[in-house]
């Protein structure tokens, strides 16, 4: 069960890949990949749960601090400001 | 009991997931594109994360995927926020089909004031 919602998920994330090398604009290619890191965090959380690892789960947490803090540098960069760090 | 609640949470998962990953490839613009990375993140993302965690018996899963899925409903509405007024200021155009923008209307009654 768990194994075939990762396989769904890799799916999905197939969709969000092609959609970040088609994307007309930048602004695509970064919802793209946001979406896709979020479908790695809840793949990282299933495969802790079925490999019984607790430590996939803090992976995904600081995978998601990360990403959120990407998206919000690539936005503010696209927007021709100043980044702030 | 709570395996049926989080079987169901993984099913409602699956489909929300495949369901933004289409609308992704679908939908004819940024602005309607982020609607279809709302439904990744909070349809299938925290419905994915939440079963997973109550589908195992011990407490240190669930609670930590309470808190990765606290830490989601923080940040995805600030992410989505930026990354739709960064593409709005870089002059990205809405879709054709599209009939309203009140960010160009309120700038546009600004700059006339």
């Amino acid at each position: 069960m768990l194994l075939l919602v990762i396989l769904v998920i890799f799916i999905a994330a197939a969709g969000c890949i092609i959609r970040a090398i088609l994307g007309p604009t930048s602004s695509d290619r970064v919802v793209a990949v946001d979406s896709l890191s979020s479908l790695m965090i809840a793949a990282l959380v299933i495969l802790g749960v079925h490999y019984e690892a607790v430590i996939f789960l803090d992976v995904a947490l600081i995978y998601a601090l990360l990403a959120f803090i990407g998206t919000l540098a690539i936005s503010k960069y696209l927007e021709g400001k100043d980044v702030g760090m | 009991m709570i395996n049926i609640i989080s079987y169901l949470l993984l099913i409602i998962g699956s489909f929300c997931a495949l369901t933004g990953s289409l609308g992704l490839l679908r939908l004819p613009d940024v602005y309607n594109r982020l609607h279809a990375s709302t439904v990744i993140v909070v349809g299938g993302t925290v419905s994915l994360i939440l079963g997973a965690g109550l589908l195992n018996g011990a407490d240190s899963y669930l609670v930590k995927s309470l808190i990765i899925v606290f830490f989601i409903f923080i940040t995805v509405p600030a992410a989505s926020h930026a990354i739709s007024r960064a593409a709005h200021l870089r002059g990205v155009k809405l879709s054709n089909e599209s009939v309203v923008d009140k960010l160009e209307e309120r700038e546009r009654t600004l700059s006339e004031l």
